[in-house]
This record gives C-alpha cells, structure tokens and sequence, in this order.
C-alpha cells in the first residue's frame, strides 16, 4: 500500500494496472538511470520528481483544483503554455510513451497507428495514468491525421478541445494560427472564469520564457567536449519540463546548469572526449521511453543534442518580448513564436532541415541517429530530405524506425554499434 | 592464427586466419546456444586441420549472438565484418548485399575497405532466410531445394507481401487455388528481391557487388536479384556464407599486429 492509495483510488484509476506500471517503472529507472556512472548531483531532483510522478505532483494538482485551479492536459508543443498559466490553469504533458497501455488502446484503435497515440490513448482507457484523470480538459491540436481523429474518440471520454495548427507558413496560415491562439485564449477564460488580462499574461510569459532560457543553457553545456551529462539525464530534464511546475523546474534545472559549469571547469565529464557524439533528431519521447538513448549510451556513444520536440523543438525561440503591455501584441507574439516550431507537419519544412544541419555543426557531432516511431509518415518521409542534406555536409546519418516494444532491441543494438564503428573507421 | 566466429540466428560460421589465408572454415546449426555453437564451430574448423586452440592469438566474434561470447577478445558488428570480408576478398567491392537468417543488409565499403554506410531491414523478418524458412514449410519443400524449384518456373506468381505472416496466408490460398509450386516459390523469391534490391537502390548501388549470407546460395533469389538490380554479381573465392566470420578473423589479425 503506497501512501496515495487513496488518491488513486478517488481518481478511479485502476489500481491493480497501475500498482504493475509503477513497479515495472521503478525498475527500468533503476536499470536505465540509476546505473549510470558519474551523474551530476543535481539529477537528484529529477531522480525524486520520477519517483513521485504519480504521488506528489499529482497531488499537487488535486490541490490546485480544490483551489479553483483548473489542470490541462496537452499533448504538444504548440500549445502555448502562458496562456493556460494566465488563466490560473496547469498544463501538463501528458503520458505516452510505454508500451504498458497500448494492449488497451488496440480495443478500439488500428493496430497500425504511432505507438505514442496508442499509448496515450490507452492509459485513458484503461484509467492506468493519473494526470488522464486529473486533467478537467484535454487540449489537442492537428499536428497529425492519427491524433486529429483520436480526439474526437477521446472526447468521449474527457472533454478534448482542438487547436487546428495549420499545414503551412504563408500569411493565411499565420492569420488561422493567431485566430487559434485567441479562440484558444477565450476558450482558457471560459473554463476558469479567469479574465487573461496583459498584466496576467506578460507574468507567465516571463515565467514560460525563464523555463525555455534554462533549457537553452543546459543544452548550450552539452556542447563541450568532453560532456558533462548523459544524453540520458538530460533527455529526462526535457521530459520532465512537460508536466512540473514551471518555477521550481528552472530553478532546478539551473541548478544542474551551475554544477555542470563547475564539472566543464573541473574537467569531469560522462564520457571521454573520443567517446563518438552524437544527435538524435526525429520524432518526440515521452517517458518512459528512454530506449534509443540507453542503446546508444551502452553502445559506446553519447547523445549530445536531441532534435525532437523533447529536445531543442521544445525551446526554439525561447523568449517572447517581455516589454509588450498590451493583450493583443502579446497573443501575437505567443502566435509567432509557436508557429516558428520547425516540426514535420508542415510542408514545406526547409528550416527544420536548416536547423538540423546547423545543430549537428553547433554540437560537434560525429553523426546523427534519425529517430521515427512507427506509422509516422511525416518525419519518416521528411527523412529523405534530411539525408540528403547530412550527407552533403559530409556527416554520417543512420535512420532507425521503432516503438515502444524492446522485441528489437537486438537489432537496433547492432544497427547503433555498426553506425559508431563508421563513424570510427573515417578518417577524421 | 586467428578466428573469427559469426553466430548468426540460424548458423554459426567459424574461419581460422594464417598468414592471411583461410586455412580452415566450419558452419554448424546455431540452434538455442550461441556460445555452444560457437565453441562447437571453433572445434570443427580447428580439427580440420588438426589444430590446437592454444595456438589462436586472438578471437573476434560477430552475429546477433556475439554478445553472449565470454571466450572472445573483441566483439564486433556482422556489417563492420562483411565489409572487411569482402574487401579482402576482392578489393574492386564496394557494396555487400548480405541477406542472412533474420536480417538483411547492405553495405557501402570505400577503396580501403571502410565502411562507409549500411541500411538494414526493420523489426521484421520480412526478406530474410526466416521468411524462406516458414514458406519453403508451407509449400511442403525443404528450405535447400527452393531455389532450384524456383528455376523451372514459367510464370512466377505476384506476391503481394513480403511480411512472413501475410506471405504465409498467401502461399497457403495460393495453393488451395491450384498454383504450381514452382511458380510460388519463383514469385516469393521475386518479392524478396524487389524488397532488399529496393534497400540496395536507397543507399545507392556502386560496383562491384557481392552477394553473400546463406540466402545467397539459392540460385532463384540471387537471379531475381541481379535481374530486379540488372546487375551481375561479382564471384568470389570461398563460400557465401562465411564472409562475416572471414572479416572478423581479419580485424583479429589487425588488433593484435596493431597492439
């Protein structure tokens, strides 16, 4: 008996799964985290925010609802946080990323569908995830045709709203996104009855933008030769962004920024300076799924820089202007800097291929592991561009297509040796 | 002397290296223990020639089940190993089409015998010798006549899966509509073809080429391959299947000169 029996009991979860996910949880963290040599101190917090993930946060929550808060839950990230936040609500990121859940979202959903939708939607079916529960409404988007129609299934469950991200970057498609921002901004008042006034908003996009900045910095560390943190931990950090409280994350995840600056001085580091660096760019992790990178990293290489929207796509353009005063400038600013998310659904995507070239040249890395999650038709095709390009710049690129299930676990083990024997065997 | 062990899901190949010739090889089931039929196509290829194990300077393993090798000095990937395989065997190759038990690969090598790219299938033993394996069951035909099956046929029949489960239905109805074995057997190994050639075509196709790994010895798959790529394979001297084992008692070789 844990001592939030209770509360999951109130939320209706079903325990008996949700005693078998925690458990199974607890173990891979210890296997895939714990293990590892050297960590920073500060990966404490991290380590605790895990162990609690369905304990203290989600009582938080509770709380906050007894409060009158209202509690969000997203599923990407183009939702503009400042605005739920100027509302009173919490936004949380929410679970996705185990194989645990997806035997219940194949009750009604094609096999054939990216394991991230399944997963998802199978832990609110199953009631196995706390945050499905706690969350007074679900916001969606049109990011993809598997998760535009999922919510409207989903909506028979939990209310879900859609925000319709357009397909495109012309002067339409910006003007649609802005009109989306304000509906959705309407939207935030009318469920918390909270008036989202420019004083309101201009604190948390202050607040947004302090999270993103801490981000950026801890990303801009990984840029040294040799590493001060484990691709790993800090794939953890970016994962973790998506659900804790804003505040006390930055303020923990530059805690870790100080002590990996005092490591880069003192030269203690994760992995060698020959240990190959690598990047990996594709689709989003959502915890657990720390597979990729734990093959990688006891394979012999180092993750130094993820391009995915558990990565960099989450803190492109870090800071909206924080001197805007009136309401209007500010949704608008909000707007633009989403919009400039470089994520595959758009066509066409030029700059994402930009920046991943730009990205693997920023962080030094000997090659890049192109990520996609299985039935994921817009990055798996956009590979083709992103190839091309890699290999124009003379860096060596592997593209490895997966889910959540460890049955090939073997055979990616060895696809990723293979590709850092290449990168070895080049003459640099 | 020098080995090199290849422990592949279906096959294990052991090559003892001398004076950078093959003095000996040996091919044995892999069955359910790797390191069994590791140790055991060690034994055979040393006994051969009558050799003692002692006289082994160093040993490389490779294949899937390289990981569980306790006996060996270094384990590297069967792709690193086939690219210095077939570098050695003909210096002119610069790409390997290697389709094994479960995995098919091709392998881009430059002029030093580095290599310089691969693609390897998914998760999915479609295109592999497993998917040969359950079909040549189905069809009631033992997995090394296949090939010369396929040859008699006139008219192979258009598979339109190469997925060993889906394909399995196939061949079944196939059968029960009154198709010729032959014509079956031709069409499936025209899939395989059209599937790893397609892997082939991605990364690009440079001469010469070598074909190699136990799928290559069925003449019915190798034809439709050179026929899908219009290409013909390039000869080698030694046995198709052995080439990753070659490779990995070569970097033996190389690790222990270089130390």
């Amino acid at each position: 008996m844990s001592e939030y029996t209770q509360m999951w009991q109130d939320l209706g979860l079903n325990l008996k799964r949700h005693d078998t996910l925690l458990e199974a949880l607890g173990e891979i963290y210890g296997e895939i985290y714990l293990k590892q040599h050297n960590r920073p101190k500060a990966m404490e917090y991290f380590d605790f925010v895990i162990s609690e993930v369905h304990g203290l946060r989600i009582k938080e929550l509770i709380e906050h609802k007894q409060k009158g808060g209202k509690v969000v839950g997203t599923f990407c990230v183009y939702v503009p946080d400042e605005i739920i936040m100027a509302a009173n609500g919490i936004s949380v990121g929410l679970c996705g990323g185990a194989q645990f859940s997806i035997i219940d979202a194949e009750e009604i959903l094609p096999r054939n569908l990216c394991p991230l939708i399944k997963s998802a939607v199978g832990f609110k079916l199953g009631r196995i995830c706390p945050y499905f529960e706690t969350a007074n409404f679900l916001v969606g988007e049109t990011t993809c045709d598997g998760k535009k129609k999922v919510w409207e299934i989903l909506n028979n469950y939990i209310p879900t709203y859609v925000m319709e991200t357009p397909q495109k970057k012309d002067e339409a498609d910006k003007e649609l996104w802005r009109k989306e921002v304000l509906a959705f901004k309407e939207k935030m008042e009318r469920e918390t009855g909270v008036k989202i006034t420019a004083k309101k908003l201009g604190e948390k996009i202050k607040v947004a933008n302090a999270k993103r900045k801490a981000l950026v910095r801890l990303y801009n560390l990984r840029k040294n030769n040799p590493v001060p943190i484990s691709g790993k931990d800090a794939l953890l950090t970016s994962q973790i962004a998506f659900y804790d409280d804003p505040i006390r994350f930055t303020a923990k995840v530059n805690e870790l920024c100080d002590e990996l600056e005092g490591r880069i001085k003192g030269g203690v580091s994760v992995a060698g300076a020959n240990t190959p660096r690598l990047m990996i760019s594709g689709c989003p992790m959502a915890i657990p799924n720390w597979k990729l990178h734990h093959i990688v990293e006891t394979s012999g290489g180092i993750v130094v820089v993820e391009e995915t929207c558990t990565g960099t796509r989450y803190f492109t353009d870090p800071i909206i202007d924080e001197t805007l005063t009136d309401l209007n400038g500010q949704l608008k600013a909000i707007a633009n800097r989403y919009l400039n998310i470089h994520c595959s659904c758009f066509t066409p995507n030029d700059e994402r291929i930009e920046d991943i070239v730009q990205l693997a040249k920023d962080y030094n890395v000997a090659g890049v592991i192109y990520y996609v999650l299985q039935f994921c038709h817009t990055y798996n095709v956009e590979y083709y561009k992103v190839e091309k390009a890699l290999k124009n710049a003379g860096i060596p690129v592997l593209k490895i297509e997966t889910d959540y299930s460890e049955e090939d676990i073997g055979q990616l083990k060895t696809r990723v040796e293979a590709f850092l024997e290449q990168i070895g065997s080049k003459p640099s | 002397m020098f080995a090199g062990l290849d422990v592949g899901s279906l096959v294990t190949k052991a090559v003892i290296l001398k004076d950078g010739d093959i003095l000996s090889y040996y091919i044995v089931d892999s069955r359910s223990d790797p390191v069994k039929a590791a140790k055991g196509a060690l034994d055979k290829a040393l006994n051969k020639v009558g050799i003692d194990k002692e006289g082994l300077s160093f040993i490389v393993g490779t294949g899937y089940g390289r990981v569980a090798l306790d006996f060996v000095d270094k384990t590297v990937t069967e792709l690193t190993c086939h690219a210095k395989g077939a570098h050695f065997l003909r210096p002119d190759i610069r790409t390997v089409i290697d389709i094994g038990g479960q995995d098919s690969k091709v392998i881009k090598l430059d002029s030093t015998g580095n290599m310089v790219d691969f693609a390897m299938n998914d998760k999915c033993a479609a295109g592999t010798g497993r998917f040969l394996e359950v079909m040549a069951h189905a069809l009631e035909v033992p997995l090394g006549r296949l090939g010369d099956i396929s040859l008699k046929s006139g008219k192979p029949c258009l598979m339109n899966s190469t997925c060993t489960v889906f394909a399995e239905t196939e061949v079944v109805s196939l059968l029960a509509s009154g198709a010729k074995k032959e014509d079956i057997a031709a069409g499936l190994h025209k899939a395989i073809a059209t599937r790893v050639g397609n892997m082939a075509k991605k990364i690009g196709l440079e001469k010469e080429v070598i074909f190699v790994g136990g799928v290559s010895k069925n003449l019915g798959v190798k034809m439709a391959l050179e026929q899908f790529l219009g290409i013909e394979f390039a000869p080698i001297a030694c046995d198709p299947q052995i080439v990753g084992a070659l490779g990995a008692a070569l970097i033996a070789e190389g690790l222990f000169e270089g130390r």
